[in-house]
């Protein structure tokens, strides 16, 4: 059911929104940027629209509202261990299309990959998506290419143009906030459809006959010359769900401790690494083929679809100016 | 026990017996009750230190092994454990080998020091069940003497089993058999190579050059098992160490059919 509103009544709707759910979504950090005088644009907890960043990309994306950098999964004592409670609170997070193609992805691994991650799921389950659109397209994404510039599948769709608020709403729960804005004249039926983009300046061509011989492929030693192994482009894609397992104790009782799992990448240092000192890819180069043939091969190969939402971020990101669009072009045009 | 809600969260199972087979080798024997296979894992977890994935390298009624080696961060901690006292467990995990596959045949065990640990159930099995294959052979290569493991199974299976037992390198005056475990490979009586199935479990390097050796004898690919062992935080599917290509080691394997798992490049 599509709404019209204006931006006051927007943020009186979501005010008491959230009172039964944190809200995150894209905000500036102002001077937190990794240069000086840079500010960080990622993932943060709002009650009203002035507090979200529309214009521009997240640095990083949604992934940490479902999936903590560093998620603590039990305290132990001696002989107990106990699982932290979360909130009661419900979970609302604004995306756009790529992010939303990838809460699939996430699923795909923490839901449908073995045995369901108590965690996640505990998040996932009372978690509801509101689609930002686009009305033109970033710089490095390739949705169209990937086929993620669309979505059907959100909760709720917003859209602000000067004072006025668009929404579509799916969803029962959100529908009742605009039923009762609409009940006290602060909002009205329109005809609300999402906004997308058709066309990327970034455009992705994915190779089709990729196979245990792209291996050999002389373009991972290359890429693997320039890549550094920071694991930048892993912390910001909105599909990467690698972790590794931490425990800490405390300093003032060190029977008590907690174990954590923290955001890995595959590839820094140390990510193979066994007991006694096996460990596998140890160049940058292969490390950078382990990473793009997930991406656009091993996972399609489980699973059925690519990995890769084509948000760009990772692009964006790369302190060695390294372009995974590129990478994949390449390949592709290897094949003709 | 198991968490059912939760598989991360780990039981706690008691220590009923320490076996000192090495100065850093010892196997655990673990309070356990429920379905295991050889060559499955439990993740084991020393609150503090953290979680590594150890083989069953034997399966007794209510009871687990694990043999783990002083080598990392978490093992080191685990030697400070005695009978009586506690270790935290999750799994067992993986697939395990499966006896089925072996009966009937001729089989042929080719292990590389800790790992004979995941193939020694399977080894257990068929020492005690010699009527259920044709032939069972053990092939288990050490560095040196002093790194033999299980010292008392091998006594055990020489009396219903072939066992070369060897090691990579002694001090002179050693009796036993020198060398790397392909050397025994070429000269293996082999009655029916159709009918005959190998288990190759050992360090990577190891399994390159003992299954090179076994294609050798033409011993089809089919016919060979291996089991990889790899680094991994969850050992459910989800923190993604373990991953090969679109293989995860933890869920698919870690034991695999050859015709698959040379396909697995890391």
């Amino acid at each position: 059911m599509g709404y019209v509103t204006t931006r006051e009544n927007m943020d009186t709707i979501l005010a008491s929104m959230s009172d039964a759910y944190d809200i995150f979504a894209p905000k500036v950090f102002e001077g937190e940027g990794c240069f000086s005088d840079q500010d960080s644009i990622r993932y943060g907890k709002i009650t009203s629209l002035d507090e979200m960043e529309w214009e521009r990309k997240s640095e990083y994306s949604f992934k940490e509202a479902l999936l903590a950098v560093q998620e603590n999964l039990f305290y132990f004592t001696e002989d107990q261990v106990t699982v932290p409670k979360i909130s009661d609170k419900g979970i609302l997070i604004f995306l756009r299309s790529c992010d939303l193609a990838a809460v699939k992805r996430l699923d795909q691994i923490y839901l449908n990959n073995g045995p369901e991650d108590f965690y996640y799921k505990r998040l996932r389950e009372k978690a509801k998506f509101i689609l930002m659109g686009c009305t033109e397209s970033c710089a490095s994404g390739f949705c169209v290419s990937m086929g993620t510039n669309q979505s059907e599948n959100y909760d709720l769709y917003l859209k602000t143009d000067g004072n006025q608020v668009f929404a579509d709403c799916k969803d029962e729960a959100l529908a009742a906030y605009f039923a009762g804005a609409q009940e006290k004249g602060q909002a009205e039926p329109a005809d609300v459809k999402p906004d997308y983009v058709t066309e990327n300046a970034q455009q992705v061509t994915l190779p089709r006959n990729l196979s245990v011989d792209t291996f050999k492929n002389s373009i991972w030693e290359e890429y693997g010359n320039r890549c550094i192994g920071c694991g930048r482009c892993n912390f910001v894609c909105p599909t990467c769900t690698c972790f590794t397992m931490q425990d800490v104790y405390y300093q003032e009782n060190a029977k008590v401790g907690e174990r954590r799992r923290v955001w890995a990448s595959c590839q820094v240092d140390g990510y193979t690494d066994m007991a006694g000192g096996h460990a596998f890819r140890k160049s940058q180069g292969e490390r950078m083929r382990f990473k793009v043939m997930h991406k656009i091969y091993d996972f399609e190969k489980r699973f059925g679809y690519p990995m890769c939402v084509g948000c760009g971020r990772c692009d964006d990101v790369c302190p060695e100016y390294i372009s995974y669009a590129n990478c994949v072009n390449r390949l592709a045009k290897e094949e003709q | 026990m198991k968490n059912d809600m939760n598989a991360y969260v780990p039981f706690l199972s008691e220590i009923k017996k320490v076996i000192r087979h090495t100065d850093i080798e010892y196997t655990f024997r673990m309070e356990y009750t429920g379905d295991v296979k050889p060559g499955q894992f439990f993740e084991v977890s020393i609150p503090k230190y953290g979680e590594a994935p150890i083989s069953v390298s034997g399966i007794g009624e209510n009871t687990i092994d694990l043999t783990i080696r002083r080598v990392g961060k978490v093992t080191n901690e685990i030697f400070e454990n005695y009978e009586g006292d506690s270790l935290y467990l999750r799994g067992p995990y993986g697939n395990g080998f499966d006896v089925k596959n072996y009966q009937g045949k001729e089989l042929v065990v080719i292990a590389g020091g800790t790992g004979l640990s995941p193939v020694k159930g399977v080894v257990d099995y068929f020492a005690s069940h010699t009527e259920e294959a044709e032939k069972v052979t053990l092939i288990a290569g050490f560095k040196s003497p002093a790194d033999v493991l299980f010292k008392a199974d091998f006594e055990k299976w020489q009396q219903t089993i072939q066992v070369i037992r060897t090691v990579d390198g002694a001090e002179e005056g050693y009796t036993g058999k020198i060398g790397l475990v392909t050397k025994y490979i070429p000269e293996l009586p082999i009655e029916n190579p159709e009918n005959t199935v190998f288990i190759v479990v050992g360090p990577p390097v190891m399994m390159k050059f003992a299954v090179a050796e076994v294609l050798k004898r033409g011993i089809k690919e089919e016919n060979i098992w291996i089991s990889n062992e790899r680094k991994m935080c969850c050992g459910i599917g989800k923190c993604g160490h373990c991953k090969i290509g679109e293989t995860y080691i933890c869920l698919d394997g870690p034991v695999f059919n050859y015709a698959d798992g040379k396909n697995l490049i890391d």
